[in-house]
């Protein structure tokens, strides 16, 4: 979450989203991990490095983005650090569990079974999205031509 | 798997979500923003992913299903809004945008 260049701190997210595939892998949530691999490193990624590449890679970009992080990290820090302390501390024993690998078709067995709202209101999520995209991406000149 | 394996790999999920928050908080540039939000989703992911497999049950991979849509639909408004930022402000910095009035 330091680097000034964009193409460094995505190489990083990639590294971080492989290795957190890894561990789903050894957490027996094998489709988790596919599905981690392919939509996350490949898609949302991949999305990150189109709107990278439309960027002017200025020196000067990076050397201010440098100095307002050498300013402002102890506020954050401390807020973040502030927002987890709860948590941490109420980590307190677990219930015993049967630790079992998951497999991909219990996964759609609960998804399109007991859990059908859910996957209906994220497809809902995802159509009003793009529509979203669709309206912010419209650019200005075209809007002009219809008025 | 342990109980106590179980609360590491929720202490390191925390600590995800932890960096991701230090991120959104202390960059400047939206573009470095936007990351630090997909690394903080990432560890309420992990979060659900252990839990399911702890209790060998299939809700916690349904829950990350359900965070990775969130995560698509949000990275995509997201990268939408900055590039109309950058257009209409001339700048990616986050304070520039600071004086918005309706």
């Amino acid at each position: 979450m330091t680097r000034p260049n964009a193409v460094h701190a995505l190489l990083y997210l990639v590294v971080t989203l492989l290795a957190l595939a890894v561990s789903f892998f050894a957490l027996g949530a094998a489709f988790a991990a596919v599905l981690l691999i392919m939509i996350y490193a490949g898609a949302i990624v991949v999305l990150f490095v189109f709107v990278v590449m439309t960027l002017p890679t200025a020196p000067e970009a990076m050397a201010r983005e440098r100095a307002a992080l050498n300013r402002a990290w102890p506020l954050p820090a401390i807020m973040s650090v502030l927002v987890i302390a709860p948590f941490l501390f109420g980590l307190g024993e677990v219930a015993p569990g049967i630790a079992a690998p998951v497999s991909a078709q219990a996964v759609g067995r609960l998804l399109f079974g007991p859990w059908a709202l859910a996957i209906e209101l994220a497809s809902l999520l995802l159509l009003a999205g793009l529509i979203g995209v669709r309206h912010i991406g419209r650019s200005d000149r075209v809007r002009g031509d219809r008025r | 798997m342990t109980s106590t394996a179980l609360t590491g790999i929720l202490i390191v999920a925390a600590g995800l979500f932890a960096i991701g928050l230090f991120g959104v908080l202390a960059r400047r540039g939206i573009l470095f923003q936007l990351v630090a939000l997909e690394v903080a989703l990432s560890g309420p992911a992990l979060g659900f992913i252990a839990a399911g497999a702890y209790h060998a049950d299939a809700q916690g991979q349904g829950m990350f299903i359900l965070t990775l849509t969130l995560a698509a639909a949000e990275v995509a408004v997201g990268l939408a809004l900055f590039l109309r930022i950058r257009r209409a402000a001339g700048s990616d910095d986050s304070d520039a945008i600071s004086r918005l009035k309706g």
